[in-house]
């Protein structure tokens, strides 16, 4: 995860709350933001080695397949639910958040941005499927098994009137960061949204 | 120490024996007058005594859970993959305490022992025990060897159920709390295989309503037929087949012979059966296979899991083992889901193996890796404490 995007989503998670954090790697965002902001969190990881990076972090990692189903947890039972760049990567990532938003108060997503001017480019040109730094697999072993770009997520909060709260982009320079503020499918290689529930039933999803 | 042993065990260890002549008062409402506690301990404790380990161990284990007695020993104690010089529980950094405990026929009081009230066995009328009745033998044990808080208090199986009433009834005198392949309570199916294994042992006609001792016998078979049954649920349906199949140790399947045919793991089991048979207690059996039963972490506390370990302060590691259907990941995990609602620290591995129950004892690339990066965690706090910092 990159420092930007550390410093952006750390602005939306308050002091001594309660942090859920899906795909938790390595565990460096649970231990910033128990260093910086006293946050009691969990990580939800399935690769081993990264849990026992996490272990060594002192990060409170928890071995689970999200793919599975996150039923256990109680309603209501984080005041924060992160997921940084795992959307991608989930079987159902829409079910995924409809369960984050369920356990938490609010969320955090953090996906790679499909839309991005350089992939639409990429394909164009090339035909072929995008090959970038930041997605580096080729189609047959990538683990991002369901991409999306900033207007296919939006249109996913409003049918399900998921409320966003607050979004941000990164971007690698400094003209697609200016340009992102304007037009971020284009130009946002990464996308940071803060999620709550929808604004009429805050109190009970069900 | 003997330079035949390997270079990352404790090599020769002695037990001894602590005694204690103050009453103890049992969940069951009577009282222990005094006991004896046999405990083998590995390691240096430090000046602040901040590195102290104890390990609580499973039904059929005891105090020797590292090292050798003697030379000649064939085997090291149970736990040797896990414990020494560089291993998880690092003894060139921790001082490990591991006893057999009361109830126990390893040395320590127990059904074997002599009643002082009648000069003879206890046998059959030795008290009922729960887990908690060990908690506070095993605290008075610390008292006396000067530790006043276990850097972790570490159990597989029913020693995890030790482990973790540890953390319910002491809270500020451990660190850490390890529970391995471990349930906050036994499944209906758990406790008909002890049922089973009990049964077993008292239709033996050799048992004597447990006053074989007296009689100068021992239900041997009904013992034996209990180990073959605690054995089999141990392991995992992939492993015997891996391990045993249908290998044949003797006889044939050729038409027109009549020889006797023998299955390998029918030979393995029978072995097992009668080798344990010969050292363990039947009364010592039935009286822990019910201590398993009878243990239920939130009984006390409403039946809830998340207020029990409200009143815990110390951190846990949770480990499970995938093909252990005994003690099964889906019962660490609910330990997990309460420590969380309990707001407490808590690190999950669950971890591939095809061994079964009996994975916890075993030795395994990745468990050692999550056991040994917690521990050097542990380790380090406790080194800081120790400088005083």
């Amino acid at each position: 995860m990159l420092r930007v995007d550390l410093e952006i989503l750390q602005k939306w998670i308050a002091p001594d709350s309660r942090v859920l954090d899906l795909g938790c790697g390595d565990g460096a965002l649970l231990e910033r933001l128990r260093e910086s902001l006293n946050v009691e969190g969990y990580g939800l990881e399935i690769d081993p080695e990264r849990i026992t990076a996490c272990i060594a972090r002192g990060v409170n990692v928890i071995e689970t397949d999200i793919n599975k189903g996150l039923a256990h947890f109680p309603d209501n039972s984080f005041d924060t639910v992160v997921m940084t760049n795992s959307l991608q990567a989930l079987k159902r990532p829409d079910l995924t958040i409809d369960e984050m938003l369920r356990i938490g108060k609010e969320c955090v997503v953090t996906f790679p941005n499909f839309g991005a001017l350089r992939t639409r480019l990429y394909l164009a040109a090339r035909g072929r499927m995008p090959v970038t730094k930041q997605l580096s697999y080729q189609w047959y072993d990538t683990p991002n098994i369901h991409f999306c770009t900033v207007r296919d997520f939006e249109a996913l909060c409003r049918e399900k009137t998921i409320r966003i709260l607050d979004r941000a982009t990164v971007a690698s320079t400094a003209i697609e960061r200016q340009l992102s503020g304007i037009w971020p499918n284009l130009f946002a290689e990464t996308a940071i949204y803060h999620l709550s529930k929808h604004q009429n039933n805050t109190g009970d999803t069900r | 120490m003997n330079s035949s042993f390997p270079s990352d065990s404790v090599g020769l260890v002695k037990p001894q024996t602590y005694v204690f002549d103050e009453p103890l008062e049992l969940a069951c409402g009577r009282i222990l007058p005094r006991y004896e506690l046999v405990v083998e301990t590995y390691g240096e404790l430090n000046r602040t005594a901040s590195n102290a380990v104890l390990i609580c161990h499973a039904l059929s284990g005891h105090h020797h859970a590292a090292g050798y007695h003697s030379p000649e020993d064939k085997k090291p104690g149970w736990w040797d993959a896990y414990i020494g010089p560089g291993k998880p529980i690092d003894t060139n950094r921790f001082y490990v305490v591991a006893l057999n405990n009361i109830g126990g026929c390893h040395g320590s009081t127990g059904p074997r022992s002599i009643n002082s009230a009648t000069g003879k066995p206890w046998g059959r009328d030795f008290p009922p025990l729960r887990a908690r009745d060990w908690v506070h033998s095993q605290a008075r044990l610390a008292a006396k060897m000067g530790i006043g808080q276990w850097a972790a208090v570490v159990g597989g199986s029913l020693g995890g159920m030790n482990a973790m009433r540890w953390a319910l009834e002491y809270p500020d005198r451990l660190r850490h709390c390890v529970v391995i392949a471990s349930a906050m309570k036994l499944s209906a199916q758990n406790i008909a295989f002890n049922e089973i294994a009990r049964r077993a042992i008292q239709s033996d006609p050799e048992f004597h309503q447990g006053d074989y001792l007296s009689r100068e016998t021992l239900p041997r078979n009904g013992l034996a037929l209990a180990r073959m049954i605690g054995h089999v649920t141990y392991l995992s349906d992939e492993l015997m087949g891996t391990r045993f199949g249908r290998e044949l140790r003797r006889g044939t399947f050729e038409r027109g012979l009549e020889a006797p045919i023998e299955f390998q793991v029918e030979s393995y089991l029978r072995h097992q059966g009668d080798s344990f048979s010969g050292s363990f207690d039947a009364n010592t059996y039935l009286l822990m296979t019910k201590i398993l039963d009878y243990f239920d972490l939130a009984r006390e506390y409403d039946h809830n899991p998340v207020k029990a370990f409200g009143h815990a302060l110390c951190k846990f590691l949770v480990i499970s083992f995938t093909s252990d259907w005994r003690f099964s990941p889906k019962r660490s995990e609910e330990i997990v889901d309460a420590l969380i609602g309990a707001n407490r620290d808590v690190v999950y591995a669950n971890i591939e193996s095809e061994m079964g129950h009996d994975a916890f004892l075993l030795p395994n690339p990745r468990y050692e890796s999550v056991f040994r990066t917690y521990m050097a965690k542990v380790a380090d706090e406790a080194d800081k404490l120790a400088r005083g910092n």
